[in-house]
């Protein structure tokens, strides 16, 4: 099978877990002998050579030709609100909004030039960028030869979409995250519209959990015989081996992530409060940044913890795989997380994990504890288990790593391959 | 003429409730009223009340030509005097027609015959001395441990606190070719007869009746009794032995399990050359016909017939340690509350719910199991036992003081 893959992102360069993603669903498609075509914004050059890569920024498109004006008639509305740019904190969002409003210019006509150069970042172009993506996504389709056509999230939706219209192949909607998990319940504007057109445009929706797959069907209306869950996968299940020390004697109990509304770091500093009064032997770590900081801050100074809740700012590299190694357990209290890869790795250094129930992670891994976000009484009484109590973590160490090595995105792959089948039969 | 002996197993444990870490050292009650008792009148409506009905018209009818054995652990004794006086009056009427006999087991459905023999004997004389009171001075003559769990070495107890006969499983790894429809004597001490379940035909009725993907689905009394006249001639004793719960609970009413055991005696007496007898009249008219070699633990849990329900990862042996380190300090103590405690926090199903093996297909598992998970379990029971530990230290501190 030959399969058209829209992208945003590929590892090296990589801002989030999409590309990550991307890069072991194509190994794994590739161990299955499926050829893939994988477009991306913007290519630069020290990718990994699994595919057949397709630089968006280098295509060159004749935008005066016929088949493309309808496209662009679809699109307009993508450029004409390109000044709102989501996918980013609300906090970063204010930035450039404020940003654009002051900046803005109608749509112009320098889109009828031969090449767009793409920045393929989450900036405050993005809309745009996303527009274009499509036009660029409709002459790779009529030029390239495939049997199917697979769109990562909502920002290679429209090109999915062109892709479709152009060559008439199936399409698949890939779904890693929906506006419902970046933004909460009030959901809504152009990425929803987006995400809407790509899940309803789709002949088959993927999504990464059930609890995805359910928000497909309930939020955005898409019939349950069209939506498969894909859980995600791990490309290495090794155990990393560490020589970090800790230099503290007490326990530490680690936050990391973004420090957002979706990651629910306010739990975990309430639940932190409640371990401290019966055991002040423990340390506790938020590690990263983003716009609620700030606001844990001021409430562990008011729970006077301060001298037992400590924030690192944002960790990157080997000072993540550090923070794994020397946490004694790991907590990932998201309020809504598609998948949610981190615990994960946290299993990989041995550590054991307290996860959310509302993560998609938690359908796959089965040696964790698992709470509903909400509960801190849940959250801090595991807490306070997995420190007291050794077998729990012993367990853990033991069947962890073995439950790893059963998430190979091979195994992913092949279901995908299935899904491709049955609609190019169809 | 030969015999089917009916053993039921009577069971509820007593649920620990959602116990926090910040409970401990100063909530002293650990037990779930609300759920234990909801549970109880729910089993109730669904299996002892219809069922005892059906027993007693059935033993009535035959005029004692069909009878059944049961065990009922003290814990859902204890449960029944609380929430369910009617289901204990009906099994009075029952053990009163002279038809039903009552076996001995530990008071708590415990698993202490696997760690002392101390507390072992003294589970039996609790649990004896509550059937006594219950039932009219009634005296248990034969012994099943819980969850038919027997080794020689338990077996050998068993004989010495002078049991005539012991229940357990007809596990085929410790039978071999050899039939489960035999009396057999325990391995140490011949004079304790060894009574071993059909899990064949047990299963069929226990787990397979409703079982619509069974080959044999469904299963009616006709075809029962034409597997029961396939029983080679010389095999006299088929020990049917089961949970109570089967009927009505694990096999809902709809399923017809109560017309089938309604109309087996009838079946059964007319198309075989099959009786019904207690266990105590297997053991007194059957004879011995070989010891019975098992070095190791059996049960009659799941597929492997040992231990692994209950005890082997690390979870479940951690809390079973650390509970049964503390029975020297128990003995010294003398505090009706924490005697009734250290009994409850015995009871196996506290085990069974931290059992991690059947992650994949844990569907028996997770059906009898009020936590999300083994870990929720294991927390919350290690929860309460710290608190446990935390009252016996203070209480024998005060014992020694004063």
């Amino acid at each position: 099978m030959k399969v058209l893959m829209f992208g945003w992102e590929f590892p090296p360069h990589i801002s989030g877990g999409l590309g990550t993603a991307c890069y072991g669903l194509v190994k794994g498609l590739v161990h299955h002998k499926q050829d893939i075509i994988f477009v991306v914004p913007k290519l630069w050059g020290d990718e990994e050579p699994v595919a057949d890569f397709v630089n968006a920024s280098d295509v060159t498109v004749d935008y005066r030709q016929r088949k493309f004006k309808d496209i662009w008639k679809n699109l307009t509305y993508l450029e004409v609100s390109s000044f709102l740019v989501p996918y980013l904190s609300p906090e970063e969002f204010k930035k450039y909004t404020d940003y654009a409003i002051h900046d803005r210019v109608d749509v112009d006509e320098s889109i009828f030039s031969n090449k767009f150069e793409f920045s393929g970042k989450y900036g405050k172009d993005l809309l745009q960028e996303v527009s274009r993506y499509a036009l660029v996504a409709a002459q790779i389709a009529g030029s390239k030869e495939h049997d199917v056509i697979h769109a990562h999230d909502w920002l290679a939706y429209p090109a999915g979409i062109a892709a479709k219209q152009i060559s008439g192949k199936p399409l698949v909607a890939h779904i890693h995250a929906t506006e419902f998990d970046r933004s909460g319940e009030s959901a809504g504007g152009p990425v929803y519209e987006i995400e809407h057109a790509g899940l309803h445009a789709a002949d088959h929706v993927v999504a990464v959990s059930h609890l995805t797959r359910n928000i497909v069907i309930n939020k955005y209306g898409v019939h349950p015989d069209k939506v498969s869950v894909l859980h995600n996968a791990v490309l290495d299940a090794s155990i990393i081996e560490s020589k970090v020390k800790k230099k503290v004697p007490e326990k530490i109990v680690t936050f990391l992530g973004r420090i957002t509304f979706q990651k629910g770091p306010e739990y975990f500093v309430e639940a932190a409060k409640k371990v401290l009064q019966r055991d002040p032997n423990v340390r506790f770590v938020m590690a990263g940044s983003g716009d609620l900081l700030n606001k844990m801050i001021q409430r562990v100074a008011e729970l006077k913890m301060g001298t037992k809740f400590h924030f690192t700012g944002f960790l990157k590299g080997q000072d993540v795989d550090d923070m794994y190694a020397m946490s004694d357990v790991y907590v990932m209290p998201s309020v809504s997380e598609p998948f949610g890869i981190a615990p994960l790795e946290a299993v990989r250094h041995n550590t054991p994990v307290i996860i959310s129930k509302q993560s998609g992670v938690a359908e796959v891994l089965q040696n964790a504890i698992k709470i509903d976000f909400w509960d801190v009484d849940a959250m801090a009484d595991a807490i306070f288990a997995l420190l007291h109590y050794q077998s729990i973590s012993k367990m853990f160490k033991e069947l962890g790593s073995e439950e790893l090595k059963n998430l190979k995105w091979e195994h992913v792959a092949a279901k995908l391959v299935t899904v491709y089948d049955n609609i190019t039969k169809e | 003429m030969r015999t089917i002996c009916f053993y039921f197993q009577v069971h509820q444990p007593l649920r620990i409730k959602p116990y926090r870490f910040f409970d401990i050292g100063d909530d002293h009650y650990y037990w779930d009223d609300y759920s234990n008792k909801t549970i109880m009148r729910k089993v109730a409506q669904k299996c002892y009340l219809p069922m005892n009905a059906l027993l007693l018209d059935l033993i009535n009818q035959y005029q004692g030509a069909f009878k059944v054995s049961f065990s009922i652990s003290g814990v859902c004794l204890d449960q029944f005097e609380l929430y369910a006086p009617d289901v204990l009056e009906s099994f009075r009427k029952l053990v009163a027609t002279g038809h039903v006999e009552l076996l001995s087991e530990t008071d708590a459905h415990a698993l202490c015959s696997l760690k002392s023999k101390g507390e072992f004997t003294k589970m039996i004389n609790a649990h004896r001395e509550k059937i006594k009171k219950h039932f009219n001075g009634y005296e248990p003559k034969v012994f099943r441990n819980t969850e038919l769990i027997y080794s020689d070495q338990i077996g050998a107890m068993i004989a010495d606190l002078g049991f005539k006969g012991i229940l357990t499983e007809g596990a085929k790894h410790i039978l071999g070719w050899k039939s489960p429809n035999y009396v057999y004597q325990n391995a140490i001490k011949p004079e304790l007869k060894v009574l071993l379940k059909n899990f064949q035909l047990s299963d069929d009725i226990a787990f397979r009746f409703n079982n619509k993907t069974w080959a044999d689905y469904p299963l009616t009394t006709p075809k029962f009794v034409n597997w029961i006249n396939a029983i080679p001639k010389t095999e006299e004793t088929l020990n049917l032995f089961m949970d109570y719960e089967t009927f009505g609970e694990h096999q809902w009413a709809e399923s017809g399990i109560f017309e089938f055991m309604k109309a087996l005696p009838e079946a059964v007496f007319n198309g075989s050359d099959f009786g019904f007898s207690t266990p105590s009249e297997v053991l007194d008219k059957a004879k011995v016909i070989a010891p019975i070699h098992v070095p190791t633990p059996i049960s009659w849990a799941d597929e492997e017939r040992d231990l692994t329900a209950w005890l082997g990862n690390d979870l479940q042996d951690e809390a079973f340690e650390k509970l049964y380190q503390m029975e020297g300090l128990v003995n010294q103590i003398e505090d009706e509350e924490i005697k009734r405690d250290w009994a409850y926090l015995q009871t196996s199903d506290h085990f069974y719910y931290m059992c991690t093996k059947f992650f994949s297909d844990g569907d028996i598992h997770a059906y009898f199991s009020p936590y999300d998970s083994p870990y929720d379990a294991f927390i919350n029971y290690m929860n309460v036992l710290s608190d446990f530990i935390l009252r016996l230290e203070k209480k024998h501190k005060e014992q020694l003081n004063s």
